[in-house]
């Protein structure tokens, strides 16, 4: 199963390597991993997605509270919540390409932000599943380049996760 | 109290008021200033071994047998790469214990400067936690947080790494009373509720075994095991690492469980409805494969301080994170309260089936072989001492015979690396177990494999006048390789002789020591009483014992707990 995991931990030095480090030590999974401090600026917030059984996420869980300087643990998967990705596709864009990519990032609610004579680079927010869909839709010799954050996450309505 | 002091002063003033009073180490580069404020007092001793893994694993003896945070100060680069099986080792056994290493000046750091490693990447995966104090203003604090860190919740190693400039810089000394971090608050108190519904099983269990690990020694929590197991009138095990939780010499001790454990012990954790787990993992060497192991008619109670230790090899009914003293306290609470429901009778017929179990006599040997057999050396050494000896081991046949025929009564008595399995621990830890109890007897059962990993500590020993007495099992080869050899690869003995060895009393002697050969079965009591009538030396004894004796009974690897070879 596919689990979306956040954590607030202390903002310093080393503590990412901590997580990634438990990841490879235990031969857990990582789909992906983005992290950034919060608006507390000693604490930062990661968002982890993995997969594994229901024991192997128990164990994942307890070996991140487990972590010294992990404040929280929460796996979002257990209740309502929302998952966005930010992904950037540069794409070749000559003749009538152009339009038609226009009026494909319109369609997926993206936006061109820059813009040259030969291709548009399109910013595009969802879940991950629809990033998917956007570069499915797109001829494949038309990418000339992707790059996407990793999915963040956050609880629905009253599931906060704070110090 | 607010003059301002450098970071190497700082550093030892903070070990004394730790209360700090040995600490293991060897100079170099990076902590030349540390060494020289310590040569400028005399309120922490500083032990200096010939080789930093043996720093370590003496700050683990010293830690095992006093239930203080053992110290370890090594330099960098090598100092460290040194330390990490001693640091490993002491993870794996949960061991209070700080390291501080020395690094290079922080301008030279990630430049690959002389004697630089990434000692905080290196040692990451093999402590509790660990720091890099790169501000002076810092540095008490975290030496603070180091400290509690490594003694609370369930115990770790602790390293903090001081880069040499930080050591000459100065800061206002105040060491912080106490510390708060929100990010970790070790669990004391067990759940109420889940603690009533562990006696409500109790209560009604028919085949119930109490199984326990290294957790009780940690925790100090073996009169609370022992009133409950009285309470109770169940059978008691213990894991390797939890020798002498309960003793040895009590009827209801059913002796150790698992890959080397008695009959008795496995056939009960095989068929016993409740098991009582506390303070242990339910790691591969103790129940074998968790797949043989499982049993839908038994339920499990497991106390244990650290949640990721629950449901991780075995799924349990009961599970209560808490300080285990304070678990058993309010488990005995309850259950006194309650007393009339324990069932009493149906317990006779379990003890009834445990005994017939024990009347297999696992444990037997040939008592008139006329070649030692190792184990009537560490019976005899028993007998010698009384039980009131401090045992360390090193790794293999000769642990397991220790842990068999050494009956431990009492907790801390039992040292030896369980979890990473270090040969080169035993004589190390001996040391540090001796100067944390210099009154005591200790001595180190050992083989002659694992004591050459680790032999150059002679001389520390001779330095320091440490009178351990070392039980070299000289079989002639790496006794437990050459066991699965024999079992399981056709008797192709792949390097496992140990040729070209020392001759070990010569060895001795050259380092200061006195030496002794022993090869007769008739000579064994006889030696071991004069050597520790030589309460001021350390006297190595070296045993030639039988090449081919193997350790029975035997769960091979991957199999289940009652699938055991028996002799």
């Amino acid at each position: 199963m596919r689990h979306i995991i956040s954590l607030l931990m202390e903002n310093e030095a080393g503590a990412l390597s901590r997580v990634a480090g438990l990841f490879s030590a235990r031969a857990y999974n990582i789909e992906s991993l983005t992290v950034a401090p919060t608006e507390d600026a000693t604490l930062s917030r990661m968002t982890l997605v993995t997969v594994g059984s229901d024991d192997v996420i128990e164990q994942i869980t307890k070996q991140l509270n487990k972590l010294i300087e992990v404040v929280k643990v929460v796996d979002l998967s257990n209740g309502d919540h929302i998952e966005r990705e930010l992904m950037l596709v540069k794409v070749r864009a000559v003749g009538a390409d152009r339009e038609e990519i226009k009026r494909l990032a319109d369609i997926f609610r993206g936006s061109i932000i820059d813009v040259t004579s030969k291709s548009y680079t399109i910013e595009l927010t969802g879940t991950s599943s629809k990033l998917d869909a956007f570069i499915d839709a797109i001829e494949r010799s038309a990418i000339l380049e992707t790059v996407r954050t990793g999915a963040s996450g956050i609880g629905r309505g009253d599931r906060i996760l704070k110090v | 109290m607010n003059a301002e002091l450098n970071g190497a002063e700082i550093t030892v003033r903070c070990l004394q008021e730790e209360g700090v009073q040995c600490i293991f180490g060897y100079p170099g580069g990076a902590v030349l200033f540390l060494y020289d404020e310590l040569f400028k007092q005399d309120k922490v001793r500083h032990i200096l071994v010939r080789h930093e893994q043996a720093a370590v694993h003496a700050a683990d003896g010293y830690a095992r047998s006093s239930n203080q945070v053992g110290v370890a100060l090594v330099t960098s680069g090598p100092g460290v790469t040194n330390a990490v099986t001693g640091i490993a080792t002491a993870y794996l056994d949960s061991i209070p214990m700080v390291v501080i290493s020395g690094q290079v000046p922080t301008a030279a750091i990630g430049l690959d400067a002389f004697q630089e490693v990434d000692t905080v990447g290196i040692t990451r995966p093999c402590v509790k936690h660990n720091f890099l104090v790169k501000d002076i203003a810092e540095l008490a604090v975290t030496i603070k947080k180091a400290f509690y860190i490594a003694s609370t919740g369930r115990p770790g190693p602790v390293l903090v790494d001081i880069p040499k400039d930080v050591t000459q810089q100065k800061a206002r000394f105040v060491y912080p009373d106490s510390i708060h971090m929100r990010s970790y608050n070790p669990v004391v108190k067990g759940h109420s509720r889940q603690i009533k519904k562990a006696a409500q099983l109790i209560s009604k269990a028919k085949r119930p075994v109490v199984y326990t690990g290294g957790g009780i020694i940690l925790s100090d929590a073996s009169s609370q095991l022992t009133e409950l197991v009285h309470l109770l009138n169940f059978p008691c095990t213990n894991t390797l690492m939890g020798l002498g939780g309960y003793p040895a010499t009590d009827k209801q001790f059913i002796g150790m469980l698992g890959m080397h454990g008695t009959y008795e012990a496995n056939m009960a954790m095989q068929y016993c409805d409740v098991l009582v787990a506390i303070g242990a993992r339910f790691d591969d060497r103790v129940i074998g494969n968790p797949k043989h192991f499982y049993n839908e008619n038994r339920k499990i109670i497991h106390i244990d301080i650290d949640p990721s230790s629950i449901s991780k090899r075995v799924k349990v009914d009961v599970p209560i994170v808490g300080s285990v003293p304070e678990v058993l306290r309010e488990l005995i609470d309850f259950l006194k309260s309650d007393k009339e429901k324990i069932a009493h009778e149906a317990l006779g017929e379990w003890w009834k089936q445990i005994d017939l179990w024990r009347e297999r006599d696992c444990l037997k040997y040939d008592r008139d072989s006329a070649i030692i057999k190792p184990q009537m050396v560490v019976e005899q050494l028993y007998n010698v001492t009384k039980g009131n000896a401090f045992i360390t081991s090193d790794v293999g046949q000769h642990q397991m015979w220790a842990a068999q025929f050494y009956k431990f009564d009492k907790p801390r008595r039992w040292i030896n690396s369980g979890g990473l399995g270090t040969m080169g621990f035993g004589m190390p830890a001996a040391m540090g177990v001796q100067l944390a109890n210099p009154k005591a007897k200790v001595a180190c059962i050992t083989g002659e494999a694992s004591i050459q990993m680790c032999i150059q500590e002679l001389s520390t020993c001779k330095q320091y006048k440490l009178p351990l007495k070392i039980i070299n099992l000289n079989n002639r080869y790496m006794g437990m390789v050459r066991q699965w050899q024999e079992f399981f690869h056709g008797n192709r003995y792949a390097e496992s002789y140990m040729d070209a060895l020392p001759d070990f009393t010569k060895l001795a002697e050259s380092y200061g020591h006195v030496g002794m050969q022993i090869e007769k079965p008739g000579d064994i009591e006889g030696a071991l009483k004069e050597a520790f009538k030589l309460k001021d030396r350390l006297v190595f004894m070296d045993f030639i014992t039988d090449q081919t004796e193997n350790v029975f009974p035997m769960v091979p690897g991957g199999k289940g707990l009652s699938e055991m070879i028996l002799v």
